[in-house]
């Protein structure tokens, strides 16, 4: 656990978060986001199309990692910019378990506030690593997060 | 055909209207437990108007707005064989429950590398006074060997 978020410094490391990706949170995540793409539920459609099995929404294992930064600051209206690429499809087998997203992050920098608005937070760029069997499934993910006073 | 699209902006979308129940169902949905995501009580006592919308909901909103452009055939994309390769959000300020939105789509770039084609695709979100809340860009791939669009800077 690190020290106070208003105490945030570079190399600080976040308190990791281990995630379960499961079918059903699949069709959760469809409905919710209104991502129908069968490629996402349908065993038959990710085979034709090419792919090991169903796999997760690109868009919902990025939601999940910025769950890491939103635990840390308790605050989802912290994060003020947030952006990934993503590199290797989380497949999810069709099973109760589904598969796990571990997530850790470390603080890559700590910004002032600018001179011109010396009220403004400090902010926070945090770097997350998303893996799954010890692979990284999002490249450069990468958090900004308003720290408190 | 797309390059004729890049460096354009499509028409404002119409107004979208962030739900107080969608917000729940979709914090619920990537496992956003935080209090001000859920509780009316608790995000006015952080200080907010109502409901806090987690960081990747706008994908609510804009990822229809893209598909619509992208599936459109007088666009020229290949669709069935793209793959979202990048995505990022900047936020101008908090996004609430209760917030009208407008989307402005921008069509930023197209790039072509060992037949691969890349489309950078910009969402510009405002209130409906053009007040900016926030911005999006979305990197789409389409695999080589897919369908070729009009090469960038090309005239088709």
């Amino acid at each position: 656990m690190s020290a106070a978020l208003s105490d945030a410094a570079v190399g600080d490391t976040l308190p990791a978060l281990s995630l379960r990706v499961t079918r059903a949170g699949l069709v959760r995540y469809a409905a919710a986001s209104g991502d129908l793409n069968p490629i996402h539920w349908s065993d038959r459609v990710a085979a034709a199309v090419g792919l090991p099995g169903v796999i997760a929404h690109g868009m919902l294992t990025m939601a999940l990692a910025g769950r890491l930064v939103t635990s840390w600051t308790g605050d989802p209206s912290s994060v003020v910019g947030y952006g990934t690429r993503f590199t290797r499809p989380v497949v999810v087998p069709d099973d109760d378990e589904g598969v796990a997203l571990e997530l850790t992050g470390t603080v890559k920098a700590v910004a002032d506030p600018p001179a011109d608005d010396p009220a403004a937070d400090r902010t926070a760029t945090v770097l997350i690593t998303a893996t799954v069997d010890g692979k990284t499934v999002l490249g450069r993910a990468t958090a900004q997060v308003r720290l408190p006073a | 055909m797309i390059a004729e699209y890049v460096g354009r902006a499509l028409p404002s979308s119409r107004p979208y209207v962030v739900g107080r129940e969608k917000v729940r169902e979709f914090a619920l949905a990537v496992g956003e437990g935080a209090s001000v995501c859920h509780d009316l009580d608790a995000a006015r006592a952080a200080g907010h108007p109502d409901l806090v919308a987690p960081p990747t909901f706008p994908v609510v909103f804009t990822m229809p707005l893209m598909e619509a452009l992208l599936r459109d055939p007088a666009f020229g994309w290949d669709y069935s064989r793209m793959v979202h390769g990048e995505q990022s959000f900047t936020a101008h300020r908090p996004l609430h429950a209760g917030d009208e939105l407008v989307t402005v789509l921008h069509v930023d770039e197209l790039r072509t590398r060992a037949g691969s084609h890349f489309l950078t695709l910009r969402c510009e979100v405002t209130d409906t006074a053009g007040v900016p809340v926030l911005s999006s860009t979305s990197l789409m791939v389409t695999a080589e060997g897919a369908d070729a669009p009009a090469e960038a800077g090309v005239p088709a």
